[in-house]
């Protein structure tokens, strides 16, 4: 993991022996006295987060309303969710919210940003800039649920897309684009895209300023063109960044809920549910507590498994860096 | 991971030349013109939104969604305000992500004084869970806190929400705080240590003036980042009384007193305050978001 290093940070210098007496002086307790700064925030996530993941954990081997008691049936949950079509819809559906969170706008942010940081910022005033940038940022800090709404009623049949097809001449493409099963996942990829753009492009702009102008300098002085530049130098300077974006984009597009709820509740017939709807609709609509949990379950471990491998991937491009 | 807090500008870049000849002439306003294009499709959804959110529900069958509304009408707005109460259900956001925000900073930084400058033993393992908590999908904790929640009466109350997003947004908080306070400048705290300052001085006078910058960013994206969330106050917040603002539209959605124009409304009045957070702190978000990892 990267975040040894991260957290550690610079290690305490190796002080030699002589040089104890300036040490500073130790206070009542030593170290362990910290422990107390700890305590609240222990108990807090112990109360809070430790305590209910084993909870869960706990009831998708059980078989449970939510009233009365669980009954321990080992893995018969885990075994039905292996036969469940809904179970392998909501996953396959994950990965489009995957293309729609973190592949397509990872891509278009990167261009994005080293155009709106390069030719915008450069060669019109960095406010132009800046202006244009919080455009694309703005649905990132707004409740998605709301904005959700608003896309949904867009989408509608009676909706402004519709109207908007009308306008231009192609009525005859009007559409019900989230009732209809067919359209139903593109429709929701859209305002995925449309939601998260901004966030690469913020990330990667901040990024830019950290690379040296002078590796560009001698770039133009060599004859590279824009294009190659990007590629040669951009790329190759921001990868840090890159995968912090590709990683916060993947769990977020793993995690996805609000968007699925508020524009289509996971339908038409299933076509795009995701596995946190899923798992909402089986605890709170559906009272099976032990089913929900087993799908809660699978979807942790599948967001830790893929966090580890983003890390130990970043890790090991890092170690190449170095050359080592 | 590089989480860091990047301060705007803080590499001043030097005045270039303008002696590219890729971007002089007319290159430039053609991808100015294409990114100002992509920046307007994104705003269209608010321009549709504000065009409906003052039409009558006539006005809206007849004209259709592009319609200018042929009077200036309010009634959508007042209804949606009156039905939600939406005085109460901004009291109700403004109270949950303003604690959360105090008290996940409070923790936060509590946390991170042990880890970061106490290196009390296991700190990696400390921290390394801090940031996987951060990822846990939400529905792997709702149905043991929603059903403790019920058993210690603390069901639909707003205490609730403030005290599980006080641990999940400290989660963030301490693996970001505690990172920063690996590098805090050991001078410093041997200075104070030589004047007699105790752990909590220290803490206090030393180390929060130090880091003030980076806990205001914190504090506000904590804020904006509760004021948004969804899946934990539908489940907990069932009421009118306790509401917040995302999860009282998103109950009415499908109700017959959402027709579209009133939808438009409600939608219109319930981001007014996010998009006020917006233009206030812009800068601040700017500087910020590197931190701000995307839930």
């Amino acid at each position: 993991m990267a975040l040894p290093e991260t957290v550690a940070g610079p290690r305490r210098p190796a002080t030699p022996p002589e040089t104890a007496v300036t040490r500073r002086p130790r206070r009542r307790g030593g170290r362990a006295g910290y422990w107390l700064y700890l305590l609240p925030g222990a108990v807090l996530f112990v109360l809070v987060i430790g305590a209910p993941l084993m909870g869960t954990v706990y009831f998708s081997l059980t078989k449970w309303s939510g009233v009365g008691d669980p009954t321990f049936i080992g893995l018969d949950n885990y075994r039905h969710l292996l036969e469940d079509e809904v179970f392998w819809t909501s996953f396959r559906n994950t990965l489009a919210m995957i293309v729609a969170m973190v592949v397509v706008p990872t891509l278009v942010g990167l261009v994005l940003a080293a155009v709106l940081f390069d030719v915008i910022g450069r060669r019109f005033r960095p406010r132009t800039a800046a202006a244009l940038r919080a455009a694309f940022y703005l649905p990132q800090v707004l409740p998605v649920v709301v904005a959700g709404i608003v896309w949904g009623w867009i989408l509608r049949p009676d909706g402004a897309f519709n109207g908007l097809l009308d306008a231009v001449g192609l009525g005859a493409l009007r559409h019900d684009w989230l009732g209809d099963p067919k359209t139903a996942l593109p429709s929701v990829m859209a305002v995925m895209i449309w939601v998260q753009i901004g966030y690469p492009v913020v990330v990667f702009m901040a990024a830019l300023q950290r690379v040296d102008p002078e590796l560009y300098e001698a770039a133009e002085v060599d004859g590279a063109g824009w294009f190659h530049r990007f590629r040669a130098i951009t790329l190759a300077q921001i990868r840090p960044e890159t995968f912090v974006v590709a990683l916060t984009c993947t769990i977020a597009a793993l995690k996805v809920f609000g968007p699925v709820f508020a524009l289509t509740r996971g339908g038409p017939e299933n076509a795009t549910n995701v596995p946190s709807y899923f798992a909402y609709y089986t605890f709170f609509k559906k009272l099976q507590v032990g089913y929900g949990s087993a799908i809660s379950t699978v979807l942790t471990l599948i967001i830790i498994v893929v966090a580890v491998v983003f890390i130990w991937m970043q890790n090991r491009s890092e170690r190449q860096d170095r050359g080592v | 991971m590089a989480v860091t807090l990047t301060p705007a500008g803080s590499t001043a870049r030097r005045p270039r030349p303008a002696r590219d000849r890729h971007h002089r002439g007319v290159s430039r306003w053609v991808v100015l013109a294409l990114v100002t294009l992509g920046a307007l499709v994104m705003l269209v959804p608010f321009a549709f939104m504000l065009l409906n959110a003052f039409k009558s529900p006539g006005d809206y069958s007849t004209g259709g969604p592009l319609s200018w509304p042929s009077e200036f009408y309010t009634k959508g707005l007042r209804t949606y305000w009156s039905e939600v109460d939406f005085p109460l259900k901004l009291w109700n956001s403004t109270l949950i992500a303003g604690s959360v925000a105090v008290l996940g900073v409070v923790v936060s930084l509590l946390n991170a004084y042990a880890l970061g400058i106490g290196r009390v033993r296991g700190r990696l393992w400390i921290v390394g869970l801090f940031l996987l908590a951060n990822m846990l999908p939400q529905e792997a904790l709702i149905y043991p806190l929603y059903d403790a929640a019920k058993q210690v009466g603390l069901y639909n109350t707003r205490l609730a929400v403030i005290i599980i997003f006080t641990v999940i947004q400290s989660a963030f908080g301490t693996y970001l705080l505690a990172s920063v306070l690996s590098t805090f400048p050991r001078s410093l705290l041997e200075a104070a240590a030589l004047d007699g300052a105790s752990r909590w001085t220290v803490l206090w006078r030393v180390v929060f003036p130090n880091l003030r910058p980076t806990l205001a960013v914190l504090l506000i994206f904590f804020f904006i980042w509760t004021w948004n969330e969804f899946l934990i106050p539908l489940v907990m917040l069932i009421d009118n009384s306790t509401q917040t603002i995302p999860v009282a539209l998103a109950s009415l959605q499908g109700d017959r007193l959402m027709d579209a124009p009133t939808t438009n409304a409600g939608s219109l009045i319930s981001l007014v305050p996010a998009i006020l957070f917006f233009l206030i702190f812009q800068r601040t978000l700017a500087r910020g978001i590197t931190a701000g990892a995307e839930k």
